[in-house]
């Protein structure tokens, strides 16, 4: 008697008892379940939820990978170990000994926040006695990809049951949260320790151990520079390659791109989402570009290395581009009206592009850029809606005169 | 005058085991039967008794809230059986069938001369008022109203459906009688929708008013066709007649008798020879199944097309509306990491690693499979891919779940019938059964508004 047997005969003794949607999330994850139509049409498509899921995830996996070596890579580079890397396929970059000190480093945090975050939703399940949704697979992957490095493993757990549960599980699970669930446990981190969440010593690994001895090494992102004053001292290059510092995968614009293309491909992603987000940016971008050519601003203001970068290189700094195109895609708390996705997208890369320039303190914005829309994508949809209303309602009215 | 119209939302579903256009004449079925179920809100009240011997056309049962609706029996015989499930619901009312059908004669009628109160009086009589549905709520029409509009396909585009142009040959006289005496129960037009730049037996008919569609399904589905012609409003009521359906009206009109003859088509990949078949409404669907023959033991015969249709089993009988009979393989097992893998034997609107993007003429052996577990809404802006009405179907779908009736109403639930939402339901991630959302909420918005 083969496994799938097996599995079955154990499906239908556990059936309706208490552990059932913990067995049978295991088991569909397995084995596509036996379920047949029986309302309704009686063909389906080939896709659902767990293959949507697992596309994300796929588009992810890259910025993974890079985020490993780029853990490393930055470690040895602050401490003067390895020369800087030229081009995307540079040997300093991809070495063996960067791959093991960023695995080292991210797989606890990947670990973490599946075990801690799929243990909740299990709990949840089976005290609810419904089935293990799927939408935590794209969250856990995402939540080592947006923390520093060096973030304590308890501080992380506790953001992880916080996120799930406000996050999601008050609301009703899956698809009924209104606020995108990695982005709640990143906001948490945020608030809760601010000063594990930015400055300059939490970007490269070590760098919070070595403060105070004389080898001492800090790795600022770009963003943090800008927002002193500095400028950035990166080749543009680099910073599309992602060769900086920063959280740990949002860093490769060109991968992110890539992964970006690859949803709007399979159309998982929203391309209207990521399109009118990256304009929303660009046109911000703009604006400020020529709030300093009209020198409406001086060199002297704390907002000038900000405003003065050029337009399009606020999509290659920071956690923009990765923002765009996997927390603001979600579909559950983006609009969900297709015009409505215009509106909202926009307004994620206009706010984002504000934010950073007027709030030197914390200058990544598109964490609460997206939060913010999260909150407002009901009410972008219900506008929405309101037009298809009335044109129905006009329609009668055209009738009776 | 005949306008073009094109749409372009929506998907063609092509499966294996289409109807080869042979017709062949199924042999006679010992027993006929009507099943309640088909005539939705429908509360049957019988007028004879187990025993009782009837003639094609003679009353069976009128409906308990309009008891003008009358519904006939389709063949003569002898009631053997009248069927009841849960409250003494009846479910099943079977005729065992004489050798030669004895019609009731209910007198020919000239449709151009008869006044519109006659006609009606003499389709509710004849029992042929059970065809002519309604939307709102899609049901049998309320003959107290006057419609704004009658809508009629002409053509077919749901996966392995009857070919109407092949069905319907040489009914054209039928088809005119129909259509004529329809014309004069509505202030408006009769609309009758064929595909662009094929004929059809419509083609040539007059007191109609002609449109061409073009595009994937559901172009040939009615609600498309108001949609885009004329869609109905709040306070409006517009009426609907299957193509096939036409022909029996045509036949009273003509004949004076209620004669079911219906040419359908069996379908499916679990079919060995799928073709044509002439036969009866009620008849047993085995006198064809069984002539074809099937290729697949564990399969589901459904009355109807797939998307639409009903699950019955082999001892059933074909639905009364249906001029399609599916069979496709049940999908009752499992497959190893099915999430994960490539897939090349389904169909799915997307490219998650799902194939049937790159062969858009391929044929696919779609099983009873859901593919996946049901789930909370997640996915969005994937409807309105296959979706052509100027309709949220989303945010209806949610509004008839929370059952908020000032929602569905401004949402436009007036426009819709369950089979509109059969494509969504098809493409949905969640593995959500849109169609009887929609059904529930139109049941509800009849219960409270209509």
């Amino acid at each position: 008697m083969g496994l799938k047997h097996k599995l079955h005969r154990l499906k239908e003794k556990y059936k309706g008892k208490k552990m059932a949607p913990a067995f049978n999330a295991l088991h569909t994850f397995l084995y596509l379940p036996n379920l047949t139509t029986h309302s309704g049409g009686h063909i389906r498509a080939a896709d659902d939820l767990k293959r949507t899921m697992n596309i994300v995830i796929m588009a992810l996996l890259p910025c993974l990978i890079f985020g490993i070596y780029n853990a490393g890579y930055q470690h040895y580079l602050a401490l003067g170990d390895i020369q800087a890397a030229t081009g995307f396929f540079s040997p300093e970059f991809w070495s063996m000994e960067n791959f093991s000190l960023g695995a080292w480093k991210v797989l606890p945090l990947v670990l973490i926040s599946y075990g801690v975050g799929l243990g909740v939703e299990f709990l949840f399940a089976v005290i609810k006695g419904h089935e293990v949704e799927e939408g935590y697979l794209v969250t856990g992957m995402l939540v080592p990809l947006i923390v520093p490095i060096d973030i304590p493993l308890w501080m992380l757990t506790v953001a992880v049951i916080f996120g799930v549960v406000i996050g999601k599980e008050v609301f009703g699970g899956t698809g009924m949260n209104i606020l995108n669930p990695a982005l709640t446990i990143r906001a948490f981190l945020f608030f809760a320790y601010p000063t594990w969440m930015s400055g300059d010593k939490v970007w490269v690994s070590g760098a919070v151990e070595s403060i105070g001895q004389p080898d001492a090494i800090s790795g600022e992102t770009i963003l943090g520079s800008l927002a002193q004053g500095n400028s950035f001292g990166y080749d543009i290059m680099d910073m599309f390659y992602g060769f900086i510092p920063g959280s740990v995968g949002e860093t490769s614009t060109l991968l992110i791109l890539l992964g970006g293309l690859f949803l709007i491909f399979t159309k998982i992603g929203s391309w209207r989402i990521m399109l009118s987000s990256v304009l929303g940016a660009l046109g911000m971008g703009l604006i400020f570009n020529g709030v300093i050519s009209a020198e409406w601003i001086g060199e002297n203001s704390k907002f000038f290395s900000l405003m003065n970068t050029e337009f399009w290189q606020h999509l290659l700094i920071g956690g923009l581009a990765f923002g765009i195109v996997y927390m603001a895609t979600d579909p559950v708390t983006a609009s969900q009206t297709n015009k409505g996705k215009w509106i909202y997208g926009i307004m994620i890369g206009v706010l984002s592009v504000t934010i950073r320039v007027f709030n030197p303190a914390y200058p990544e914005g598109v964490m609460l850029a997206i939060l913010l829309m999260n909150v407002f994508a009901p009410t972008i949809d219900h506008y929405v809606l309101q037009g298809n209303i009335k044109k129905r309602a006009k329609r009668i009215k055209v009738k009776t005169i | 005058m005949s306008k073009d119209i094109k749409i372009r939302k929506g998907l063609n579903i092509r499966l294996k085991g289409e109807a080869e256009k042979t017709l062949s004449n199924a042999p006679r079925s010992r027993t006929f039967a009507i099943r309640p179920e088909d005539f939705h809100l429908i509360i049957p009240k019988m007028v004879i008794k187990e025993g009782a011997k009837v003639e094609a056309g003679d009353i069976l049962f009128y409906s308990k809230s309009q008891e003008e609706i009358k519904f006939v029996s389709p063949v003569s015989g002898t009631l053997t059986e009248i069927e009841r499930g849960a409250k003494r619901v009846i479910t099943k009312i079977t005729i065992e069938a004489d050798r030669q059908d004895m019609y009731k004669d209910f007198g020919i009628v000239d449709p151009d001369t008869t006044s519109p109160g006659d006609l009606k009086k003499h389709l509710l009589n004849s029992g042929c008022w059970p065809f002519i549905k309604q939307r709102p709520y899609d049901m049998i029409a309320n003959p107290d109203i006057v419609p704004k509009a009658i809508f009629i396909s002409g053509f077919n585009t749901a996966p392995l459906a009857a070919d109407l142009d092949f069905t319907l040959q040489g009914k054209e006289k039928q088809l005119q009688a129909a259509v004529t005496a329809l014309s004069k129960l509505t202030d408006g037009a009769v609309h009758v929708s064929v595909r662009t730049g094929q004929g059809s037996p419509f083609s040539g008919l007059k007191d109609i008013s002609l449109h061409n569609f073009s595009g994937p399904h559901p172009a040939g589905n009615v609600g498309t066709q108001i949609a885009k012609l004329d869609p109905v409003n709040k306070g409006e009521t517009v009426w609907t007649v299957a193509a096939q359906d036409l022909v029996i009206i045509g036949e009273l009109i003509i004949s004076g008798k209620f004669n079911t003859d219906r040419v359908i088509a069996l379908a499916g990949s679990s079919v060995k020879t799928p073709k044509y078949y002439n036969t009866k409404i009620g008849a047993e669907v085995s006198t064809f199944v069984n002539d074809s023959g099937l290729s697949e033991d564990n399969s589901r015969l459904i009355s109807g097309d797939v998307l639409t249709g009903t699950k019955i089993s082999p001892k059933d009988h074909l639905g009364y509306y249906d001029n399609t009979v599916s069979v496709i393989p049940e999908g009752d097992d499992y497959e190893f990491f099915g999430w994960a893998m490539p897939v090349f034997k389904k169909i799915s609107p997307s490219r998650a690693l799902t194939f049937s993007w790159m062969f858009p003429k391929k044929k696919y052996d779609l099983n009873t499979n859901t593919n996946g577990e049901h789930r909370a809404f997640v996915l969005t802006g994937n409807y309105e891919e296959v979706f052509p009405m100027d309709i949220y179907p989303l945010q209806i779908l949610k509004a008839c779940l929370v059952k908020d009736l000032d929602a569905m109403e401004a949402l436009g639930m007036y426009e819709v019938a369950p089979e509109d939402f059969s494509l969504t339901e098809f493409i949905c991630v969640s593995k959500q059964p849109h169609q009887q959302i929609i059904r529930e909420g139109l049941d509800l918005m009849y219960k409270e508004i209509g």
